[in-house]
This record gives structure tokens, C-alpha cells and sequence, in this order.
């Protein structure tokens, strides 16, 4: 007879397993370090302190998890709708773009308080409706929405590069970059909001955006777990028949969702451009919106879940520079294998250790652990 | 053990099987005649299909014996089956649908790499099969463009394509008129007639009664009595199916009719294809009565619902429900249904009437989601959803009774009383119900007609659609039947039997 | 321009779109193979990218371009193996495993190329032997590769359609269940099925990295591993429609390539950047046009899973 296997309990369901399929995922990112030529250990060493060894360090942590928390929400919240969007890249960059305009529109004639509002705003309009049209083609025409979505990444790229170079290039300038926003189109950063309430801590990238993702946190959980949109949204996610019957348009409903989506992708803009760059520039989004299938699938698609695999994914971020800065031989391309790796064993993967851990469980809710299991399994195999 | 058999076929001994924590088969012993047809009738659930899936290598037993022609069957799996001559058609054909009757035929014995050859071979041996037995079927037509009835030929071909000598047939009825069942059995006369041993898995005893030579009868996934077929009854096969004594019919009162609720009329539904799914239905659904609708399964019935829950809209004709004209250009979703005062306990429960991964308490309120008391200022009340639930889990004995337990972790039986739980709870004037009892076990489907009568008697509409004629017999006041799309038959309950009934949804009007 | 000019330039025009889209229907044939089974493969750009960086990595190294081709395929191969290991063993999601697959390809492709070559993650230049050369029209490009892909659309059909290995395909990505029960291996089935993409896959990527080019450099793949899904879409999961596709898709890049710089009457200059996004554009527009919706092999995307 075998061990017989029972499901896991919800608490290692939630928590057990998603930490065995990441550990699972860093054995092997371990293996091609070694196999580059590097230790891994020491490897790790550079990357911890890197990324929390001093307060800038932390800064820029959580400056790069601003950004992995906006497109883990952005997936999970088309994940929930059964709907797989791949174009958070694409969406955060046009986001990006409809907050860069409005503050260049806004920015001499409003001050900061009515300016970044305004901006916010667009970026969320900007990233919806680039989310939309893949929305809608998948809702009407039944295209398939993972690879619209990709070839609108692909489109946004080419919009912007154009935009860049022949339209919102600031005059004389050689590089493809706008004017700078003035100090109304500024969003504060917090080593400057510290240093008015009397802490110092040294300047880094960090910007009030981070509040904008913890609000977005609370916002998608209030709004998937507690209204009856929210509610309508994960009935298609888990079964569109039910959600038919229910009464659920789910033309519509696919609609929202992508829109929830772009809007949150959108808002990388706002830390980007807004927080940081201080205009529009090119290639801002960098890999943000891939990031965050791993952020979503790791996180479990849950507020809580993506902003811890936020955090785990913004220090990958900042040590794997200073990691790449002190070993030539490691690039900040790293942190994109081990995205992939992430979502490998955190999405396709999820079920690998799911039998070895349920036996691991069976043997320890075991009454009679030792002596009677291990002869039972000997008999089994 | 078994006192009647002579020569062998099949010998299972000790078979036992669970999933998870449930236990479907148990220590099961059997022996079947070489040359006979065996009859294996259960209710819904008593493990038959899954011995049976045990037998032919689809589910590898925990325990047991399988021994075929005298000879121990490690089955590892269908190939194995099929190499010792056992072949099974199953309750859900095993087809594909964009092939023709020939590449399904030959999907698995193509008799070399390349298909040429052996597809003329085989276009000629499924000749003689057809004239031999009675099973004449178009080779190039496809699959999908068949009936039913041609389908399941097509999965008797299969079998005996592949030279079986054991035929085991999943509930084979399940998806024909009366009249089909009678040519099926015909061939599988002649079947028997040539040396071929069938083992046939019903819960329907007529037909136990007038094919099978023996019949072994199951129970929670026990073997609990093998008969000869000419020693036993219906009512003794009923009791050891039940394990007590049965009531077949229900008590009721006649009905008090009241004004009408829901009215079609010429309600017409054609599909995106062009096909034409209703056509020119026309029914009226008063207050106070129970109005049956039979057919076999896939003449219009699950359209007919979906028009009348909201679903789909009608592309012609017109319905009134509660007062509110729809048709084509006016369509209402099922959200204003539910508004209207219709509810729906729809066909397939796990399809959709509740979402398996969702908690008991947040399916316990799919589809009213938005109203109050759940829904207030834009936010669903979770302890007022909960609440609902327990309440609704109390009333109609849903076990166990766990608002936080996930929806797929209940029985059948217990997720379609919460189902029905939920629709009944808003008082709905019409009420529309879909197989009711469906892989329910047989207390709970009495409890389930028990409560349908009750919401009768207290003047609700109440239209029920079932595949099962007893269940539409003995619940009905009035029966319609469905045939390709339309209404063939309409007429008081009292007036209709099982023969009459059959005949209408085979499209001969009686 | 006189007609030798105008039949010239049709000729030269054709060529290059044959050379354009070879990649393309490689990996489109691949593709078919995996999607005909059931098992959806958003990887296919995964699989080219890290075929293109093995190829050139050995080629380089080796100096034989033979050798990088199979180094090439045994890179798709394994990342194959991967998505089917995935999807097929462990039943995980088909698009996500993909996906998956395309970052890990796409960030290892950079990390394993810096570290050993230290160009910032390019390989170095091929010359000679380590580059597939033409076979029979010296300057058109001919490479053996091409007429593979050539050859690949009928033996693609012919598989499909006249063999039992085709038969039991197209069988196990309508209905796995009706495979299962015909005591045929559904895992083993899709696994050829998805070993022969692997196959393609490599060689399309190998293809770009050393015959269309000479070198390996980030991202070389560019969408086109998308593209070809969209041509199988398109092509509505036959070989020859796909391959129209794919021929479309090629012309319309080499359209785009010749139409840089120059001013199109009543229109002025065409932006650059709306030519490179051509070919996106157009996989949009056909996709959301003219793809009827229930052509798609039924079990597509959805893992086969019994209890046993």
C-alpha cells in the first residue's frame, strides 16, 4: 500500500509552497553562476549587501519594488479574469507616455497639487486604453489576447521611438528625450519628505510613488474580495459559464479587467518619469511589465503575495547591479534569467514539489511516525 | 463464490479503489459468463463505471486481481485491455469529432506507419461488420455530422474492429429514445448470438430485465447480490440497489393553477453556424404547476433553458416572463431575470452553477451578488454572505455545513442542494430546473421533488427539464416533448407513459 | 525600367522574402507540430533565440558551422524537453511555461554570451566555415537551410495527413481521451510532438544567427518567434495556409526594407518606425479579421489529466 497523500493544508498551500518553488528556482540560478565561474555564495554575499547593505541601498530597493508591484498587480488582476496579459511592458511605457504629456500640458499653468493628480490620472487612461484594444480584439474578434498583447508591446516601442525622435524631442537636443517638467510636474522624493520631518537619509531614486502602490494594493484587494465586480471578475476567471449565468457581459468584463490592468501598468510611468527622470525618455519600462508574470505568479496573484515578491524582486534589481558592477563576468541580465526561472517553477511548474511535500506531511501528521510508515512505504514500491 | 458461472471470461477478486478520501470500490468479486450478457445496475455513484474503467485499464486498482481467460492481467493500461480482446464503449463517446467514422475506426489499430493502407483495409472490414450486425454506418461521413445513435454504432465498430470478444457498455441508453435502446439491444443479440460477452452497466432495470442472463447488483461500491436474470424482479434488483424498500412514486396534490408567468410564443433560436436550435416553441407556464420537459438529451433543452434564463437572447418569437416582453431586439440578460423573479438551477451544476474553487458562502450567492443584503454601498458583506449561507445550508440539510469550505469539496447531491437552496431562497415566482437529480443520490432526490412540490403548491412556475422519464413522470403535472428543436407533444401528466413519451421523442408523433 | 528590369527586381524581391520568411515557416512548421497535439507553444521565440545564441556560440568557438547548427537544435531541443516536462508531465500552464521560457532565453542568452565572449552579449563574427553558405546562387542567400524550409511544408502535411504518427496526432489535440482509451500514450504522443518543434525551432534559430547573419546579438529573434504562431493562427493549423502566411509576413518585411527613405507619392516619407511595425500591425489586423474561432485543435492549451 502507498502513503496515502492528502491535500496540504491551506496554510502550506499559501505559504509553503510558493517559498519551496522560488528555492527551487535560486538552486538553479546557484548552478549557472558556478557554471559562469563565479561562487555562488560569495555571489549572494555582494548581492545582499548590495541591495540592503545602507540606507541608499534600501532606498533604491524599494524605489525598483514600486515598479515590480504595479505590474505584479497588473497581471494578477487579468490573471483573476482568467485573462493572461503579457503587454504590461507596452502598457507601463504608453502609461508613461500619458503622464509625461499631461505634465508637459499642465506644468506651467498648475501648480504640484493639481499637476500630479492630472498626471496620475492620464498614466492610468494612457495604460487602459493600450490595454483596451488587445481587450477588445480578444472580447469581439476572438484574437488571441497573449499574442496581441506581445504585438503590442512591439508597437509601443515603435509609437515611442517615433514620438521620441520626430515629435516630443525637446528642441537642440541630440539625445531623443522631452523638455524637463518643471517643479509642478515633480513627484516628491522621500529623502526629501524625511529630511522636512527631520530625518536624514541618504538620497536615492525613492519617490512618493511607493505610496501610490501601497494605495494600489489595497485597492485591487477591496475591489476583487469585496464588490460585486470584483466578485463577477473572478467567477470568469474560474469558470466564464458560471459567470454567463450569473449574468456577468463577459465582453465587458474582459474589457474592465484589461483596463484595471493597463491602468496599473501605467502607472511605472508615474515612478519613472515623474519620480525620477523628470521627462520622457526611451526604454524606461526595462523588462518592468515580463517582471511582473513572475511578481504575480509568486506573489500568488494577492496584494500581500506581490508585495513581498515585489520586495524579494526589487533587491534582485538593485544588488544584481551592484553585483554586475563587481563582477565583470555577471550581467544585470541575471535578474531576467531568474525571472524566467521564478515563473518556470512558480507558474508552469507550481505542482513539482507538490507530491514530495505531501508526503513530507503525511509523515509528520503520522501518529505513528516511526517504525509503521517507512515499512508501509517499503511494501508499497 | 459465484454459484451460477460455468465458463469464465473475466474473474475480478479483492478489487479495491479510492480517490482521495473516497472509497469507490471495495473488495468487489465478479465473475462474468463467458457468452452471456451480464447486467451491473447501481444508482449514480455505487462504483460501477469505475470498476469497469478498472477492468479496462483506465484506472490501475489500489488492490486486487484481474484474471482474463483464466489467466492474471496486470492491466497497465487500455492497450492491455484491448490485447487481451476487451473493449469498451463508454458513457461519453470516445470520438473525435472533426474525424471521419473510418480515421476513428482505425485510430489506434492503423496497421502500419503509413495510413493508406490500412484505411482500406479497414473501410472493407467495417463493410462486413455492418452487414453482419446490423450496424451499417457511412464510413466518410464525420463523426460530428451523426446522431447520437450513429456515434454510439460508430463505438461498437471500433471495438469490433479491433477483434473484441468482451463488450463492456457504459450506460449505453443514457443518450437514446426507447426505440434506439431496442435496436442496440437487437445487435447486441446478434453480438451475443456470434461468442462476444457483454457486460452492459445501467441503472435503468427494464432493460436489465430484457437483455442481460445475469445481473450482479452494486452498492457504495460493493458487490451486494448477483442474480439470474429470469430469478429476479425489478422491485428485489430495486430494494438491493437501495439497500430499503423504495417508493417510486410521489405523493402530491393535483395542482391549483394560477395566472400565467411565463409565456413563448413562436420563440425561435438559430446559432451562430446558421443552425436552427429552437424553433417555433410555444409554452405557457402558469403558477402553481410543475411542467415537465422530455426529450432525449441535445433536441433543444439546454437552448430552451438558456433562452428562457436570459442566456441567450431568441433571434425569433417572443417571451413574456412576469409581465416583461423579450424577444430579439429587446433581449434580457439573466441578471434582469433574477430581477424579474425567474431563477434558474441550471443543468450542470460544476459547469455552471457554482464556481468550484469559490468558498460555499460566495457561491451561495452567484448571480446576486449586487443585491442587498450581500451588497451594500458597493461592498459585499461578507458576514451577512456567510450568514445567508449557514441559513440555506440549515434548511435544506446541505452536509457538511461549511460556508468556508471550497464549493468542489461538497458531494454532488449536497452541491445541488445548494444550488437549489440559493434559487429557492428569493421566492422566485418562475422557477426553471435543470436534471434536478442528476448524480444525486436517491435520499436526496427525494427530498429534492419534495421541495420542488412545495414551491408548486405555493404558486410558483416551475419548469423541469430531465433526461430521466421516471423523474418527468412523477413530477410533472404536464409534460412537453422536445424533439429537434421543437415542441412534439404537449399534454397532461396523467395522460402520458413511458411508451407514448418514447415514441414523441424519437419525432413519431404518437 | 524595362521588363528585364521589372522581372529582375520581382525575382530579387522574391528571394529576399524567401530569405526573410525561412525563419519564419521553420518555426511555424515547429509550431504546428506542438499546437496539432494540444500543447500551445507561446515559446516558440524562446526556442529561436537560444538556438540562434548556441549556434553562433559554437560556430564560433569550432569554426564549423555544422556543428553550431546541431548545437542550435540540442539548445531548442532542450528548452523543448522543458515546455514539455512542464506542460506535459506536471500539467502546469501552457502559455505561462512559454513565457517562461522566453525571458529564461532571453536573459540567459546575455549572461552565458558575456561571460564568455565579453562583447556585451554578442558572439563574435563568423567568417568562412563557420557560416552556412550558398548553395547553388552565390549572393541569394540559398543556404541549405532554406530549401529545408522549403522542403519542410509538404513533409509537414504529409506527416499530418498520411501517417499513423499524424493521425494519432491530430487525434490527441482534439480529444486526448479518445487516444487514451484507444491504448495509445498520450504523454509519449505529445512529447514527439513537442521534440519535432524543438527540431524546427533550432533550425530557424540557427538560421538566423548563421546563415541570415553572422553573429549572435541580443533579442535577434525580434518577435519573430510571435510572428510564427500568428502565421499557424493565420494559416488556420495547416501547413500550406501557414505557410502562405509566412511567405506574407516575409514579403511585407522586404516590402518595408526597400520603402525606408523613400517618399510615397501624396503621403511624404514613411516614418521608419511605422515600417519596422509593419509586421506587427499586420499579424493584429489578420488575427482580429479573418480567423473564424472554432478551428483550433479543441484540446489546445488544456493538459490531459487522469486519475489513476
Amino acid at each position: 500500500m502507498r502513503l496515502v497523500r492528502r491535500a496540504l493544508p491551506r496554510w502550506a498551500e499559501v505559504a509553503v509552497l510558493p517559498l519551496v518553488n522560488v528555492a527551487l528556482a535560486f538552486v538553479i540560478v546557484g548552478v549557472i553562476v558556478a557554471v559562469i565561474g563565479v561562487d555562488p555564495l560569495h555571489a549572494l554575499r555582494l548581492l545582499v549587501a548590495g541591495a540592503l547593505g545602507s540606507s541608499e541601498a534600501i532606498g533604491y530597493t524599494l524605489y525598483y519594488t514600486t515598479n515590480f508591484i504595479f505590474t505584479g498587480l497588473a497581471v494578477a488582476v487579468a490573471l483573476h479574469a482568467g485573462l493572461f496579459n503579457i503587454g504590461g511592458e507596452g502598457q507601463a511605457y504608453i502609461g508613461g507616455l500619458g503622464c509625461g504629456l499631461a505634465i508637459l500640458a499642465l506644468d506651467h499653468l498648475l501648480p504640484a497639487w493639481a499637476t500630479i493628480p492630472l498626471a496620475i490620472l492620464a498614466a492610468a487612461l494612457f495604460g487602459a486604453a493600450w490595454a483596451a484594444v488587445p481587450a477588445w480584439l480578444q472580447a469581439w474578434r476572438g484574437s488571441h489576447i497573449v499574442i496581441t498583447t506581445i504585438m503590442f508591446n512591439f508597437l509601443a516601442a515603435a509609437l515611442m521611438v517615433y514620438l521620441m525622435v520626430n515629435v516630443l524631442i525637446a528642441p537642440g537636443s541630440m539625445t531623443p528625450q522631452s523638455r524637463s517638467f518643471t517643479s509642478a510636474g515633480k513627484l516628491p522624493q522621500v529623502h526629501e519628505v524625511l529630511a522636512a520631518m527631520g530625518i536624514q537619509v541618504t538620497p536615492s531614486a525613492l519617490n512618493l510613488s511607493i505610496l501610490l502602490a501601497v494605495a494600489c494594493c489595497a485597492g485591487v484587494w477591496v475591489f476583487l474580495w469585496h464588490t460585486p465586480w470584483g466578485y463577477a471578475l473572478r467567477t470568469m476567471g474560474h469558470n466564464p459559464d458560471a459567470a454567463v449565468y450569473a449574468g456577468t457581459d463577459l465582453r465587458h468584463m474582459t474589457m474592465l479587467a484589461m483596463c484595471l490592468s493597463g491602468g496599473l501598468a501605467g502607472f511605472v510611468g508615474v515612478n519613472e518619469l515623474m519620480g525620477v527622470h523628470q521627462r520622457i525618455v526611451l526604454d524606461f519600462p526595462a523588462g518592468y511589465g515580463f517582471a511582473g508574470i513572475a511578481v504575480a505568479l509568486m506573489g500568488r496573484s494577492h496584494p500581500l503575495g506581490i508585495v513581498l515578491a515585489a520586495l524579494l524582486f526589487g533587491a534582485l534589481q538593485q544588488g544584481g547591479a551592484e553585483l554586475a558592477f563587481d563582477i565583470p563576468s555577471i550581467t544585470r541580465e541575471m535578474v531576467v534569467v531568474i525571472q524566467g526561472l521564478v515563473i518556470l517553477f512558480c507558474g508552469a511548474l507550481a505542482n513539482l514539489p507538490r507530491p514530495w511535500l505531501q508526503s513530507l506531511f503525511a509523515l509528520l501528521s503520522s501518529p505513528r511516525v516511526r517504525g509503521e510508515v517507512p515499512a508501509q512505504r517499503a511494501e508499497g514500491s | 463464490m459465484s454459484p451460477i458461472s460455468t465458463v469464465r471470461a473475466i474473474e475480478l477478486s479483492g478489487i479495491d479503489k479510492s480517490f482521495g478520501n473516497v472509497h469507490a470500490v471495495r473488495g468487489v468479486e465478479l465473475a462474468i459468463e463467458k457468452g452471456a450478457i451480464t447486467g451491473i445496475v447501481g444508482e449514480n455513484g455505487a462504483g460501477k463505471s469505475t470498476l469497469m474503467s478498472i477492468l479496462y485499464g483506465l484506472y490501475r486498482p489500489d488492490a486486487g486481481e484481474i484474471r482474463v481467460d483464466g489467466r492474471r492481467v496486470e492491466m497497465e493500461g487500455p492497450h492491455e485491455a484491448i490485447a487481451r480482446g476487451i473493449g469498451m464503449v463508454h458513457q461519453h463517446f470516445m470520438l473525435v469529432d472533426t474525424f471521419t467514422v473510418l480515421e476513428n475506426v482505425v485510430l489506434g489499430a492503423e496497421g502500419g506507419p503509413l495510413l493508406a493502407g490500412g484505411l482500406a483495409a479497414a473501410r472493407v472490414e467495417l463493410a462486413r461488420l455492418g452487414r453482419e450486425f446490423g450496424l451499417a454506418v457511412d464510413p466518410d461521413a464525420r463523426v460530428a455530422d451523426l446522431s447520437v445513435g450513429e456515434q454510439q454504432r460508430v463505438e461498437i465498430l471500433k471495438v469490433l474492429y479491433r477483434g473484441a470478444r468482451i463488450l463492456i457498455l457504459d450506460e449505453p441508453s443514457a443518450v437514446l429514445t426507447p426505440q434506439e435502446t431496442d435496436q442496440l439491444f437487437r445487435i447486441l443479440g446478434a453480438l451475443k448470438e456470434r461468442g462476444v460477452t457483454i457486460i452492459l452497466i445501467t441503472h435503468k432495470l427494464r432493460e436489465i430485465l430484457a437483455v442481460t442472463d445475469q445481473v450482479c447488483v452494486m452498492r457504495q461500491g460493493r458487490i451486494v447480490a448477483e442474480r439470474r436474470t429470469a430469478e429476479t424482479t425489478a422491485e428485489e434488483l430495486a430494494e438491493l440497489m437501495v439497500g430499503r424498500k423504495v417508493r417510486l412514486d410521489l405523493a402530491k396534490a393535483p395542482p391549483q393553477r394560477g395566472p400565467v408567468l411565463l409565456s413563448a410564443e413562436h420563440l425561435g433560436l438559430v446559432d451562430r453556424r446558421g443552425t436552427r436550435r429552437l424553433d417555433d416553441i410555444n409554452l405557457a407556464l402558469r403558477g402553481g404547476e410543475i411542467v415537465g420537459v422530455a426529450g432525449v438529451s441535445g433536441n433543444g433543452q439546454t437552448e430552451l433553458l438558456q433562452v428562457l434564463s436570459g442566456i441567450r437572447a431568441p433571434t425569433g418569437g417572443r417571451l413574456v416572463v412576469c409581465g416583461r416582453e423579450i424577444d430579439a431586439a429587446r433581449p434580457a440578460d439573466p441578471g434582469e431575470m433574477r430581477d424579474l423573479g425567474l431563477a434558474h438551477v441550471p443543468e450542470d451544476r460544476l459547469r455552471q452553477g457554482l464556481v468550484a474553487a469559490f468558498r460555499a458562502a460566495e457561491s451561495s450567492i452567484l448571480g446576486y451578488q449586487k443585491d442587498p443584503p450581500f451588497c451594500r454601498h458597493y461592498l459585499i458583506d461578507g458576514p451577512a454572505v456567510t450568514a445567508h449561507c449557514a441559513q440555506l445550508m440549515e434548511r435544506f440539510d446541505v452536509r457538511p455545513r461549511e460556508p468556508a469550505l471550497r464549493s468542489s469539496g461538497f458531494s454532488g447531491g449536497n452541491q445541488q442542494k445548494l444550488v437549489l437552496a440559493r434559487e429557492m431562497a428569493q421566492q422566485p415566482s418562475v422557477l426553471l430546473v435543470g436534471q434536478p437529480t442528476r448524480g444525486v443520490d436517491i435520499g436526496a432526490i427525494e427530498f429534492i421533488h419534495r421541495e420542488l412540490v412545495k414551491r408548486r403548491d405555493a404558486g410558483c412556475a416551475i419548469l423541469v427539464v430531465s433526461v430521466e422519464l421516471e423523474e418527468i413522470l412523477s413530477l410533472s403535472d404536464r409534460i412537453v416533448v422536445m424533439f429537434g428543436g421543437r415542441i412534439v407533444g404537449d399534454l397532461p401528466a396523467a395522460n402520458a407513459d413511458e411508451r407514448t413519451l418514447g415514441l414523441m421523442m424519437a419525432g413519431e408523433h404518437a | 525600367m524595362s521588363i528585364d528590369d521589372v522581372a529582375s527586381l520581382i525575382l530579387l524581391t522574391l528571394a529576399a522574402t524567401l530569405r526573410v520568411a525561412t525563419p519564419l515557416v521553420l518555426a511555424a512548421m515547429g509550431g504546428l507540430f506542438s499546437e496539432k497535439s494540444g500543447i500551445i507553444d507561446v515559446g516558440l521565440e524562446g526556442k529561436m533565440l537560444m538556438a540562434a545564441f548556441f549556434a553562433a556560440a559554437t560556430a564560433a568557438v569550432t569554426d564549423s558551422a555544422w556543428l553550431g547548427l546541431l548545437a542550435g537544435i540540442v539548445a531548442a531541443e532542450a528548452l523543448a524537453l522543458l515546455h514539455g516536462f512542464a506542460c506535459i508531465t506536471w500539467r502546469g500552464n501552457q502559455v505561462v511555461s512559454g513565457v517562461a521560457i522566453n525571458i529564461l532565453a532571453a536573459g540567459l542568452t546575455v549572461v552565458l554570451g558575456t561571460a564568455w565572449f565579453n562583447r556585451g552579449g554578442q558572439t563574435p563574427a563568423l567568417e568562412g566555415a563557420g557560416r552556412l553558405r550558398p548553395l547553388f546562387l552565390p549572393g541569394a542567400g540559398d543556404n541549405i537551410l532554406v530549401y529545408v524550409a522549403l522542403l519542410s511544408v509538404p513533409l509537414t502535411w504529409w506527416i499530418i495527413e498520411r501517417t499513423r504518427f499524424g493521425l494519432r496526432l491530430r487525434a490527441v489535440g482534439e480529444m486526448p481521451l479518445a487516444v487514451d482509451t484507444a491504448g495509445i500514450s498520450v504523454p509519449w504522443l505529445r512529447y514527439r510532438a513537442v521534440l519535432l518543434c524543438g527540431l524546427f525551432s533550432g533550425l530557424a534559430g540557427a538560421y538566423l544567427s548563421i546563415a541570415e547573419n553572422a553573429e549572435f546579438s541580443r533579442d535577434m529573434t525580434a518577435g519573430q518567434g510571435f510572428i510564427a504562431l500568428a502565421a499557424i493562427i493565420f494559416g488556420k493549423w495547416r501547413p500550406f495556409p501557414a505557410f502562405g502566411a509566412c511567405l506574407l509576413f516575409g514579403l511585407l518585411d522586404e516590402v518595408a526594407i526597400r520603402l525606408q527613405g523613400v517618399r510615397v507619392p501624396g503621403v511624404g516619407e514613411v516614418p521608419v518606425q511605422l515600417i519596422q511595425a509593419l509586421p506587427y500591425l499586420l499579424t493584429v489586423f489578420l488575427l482580429a479579421g479573418l480567423i473564424g474561432r472554432a478551428v483550433a485543435p479543441k484540446a489546445a492549451g488544456v493538459a490531459y489529466e487522469k486519475e489513476r
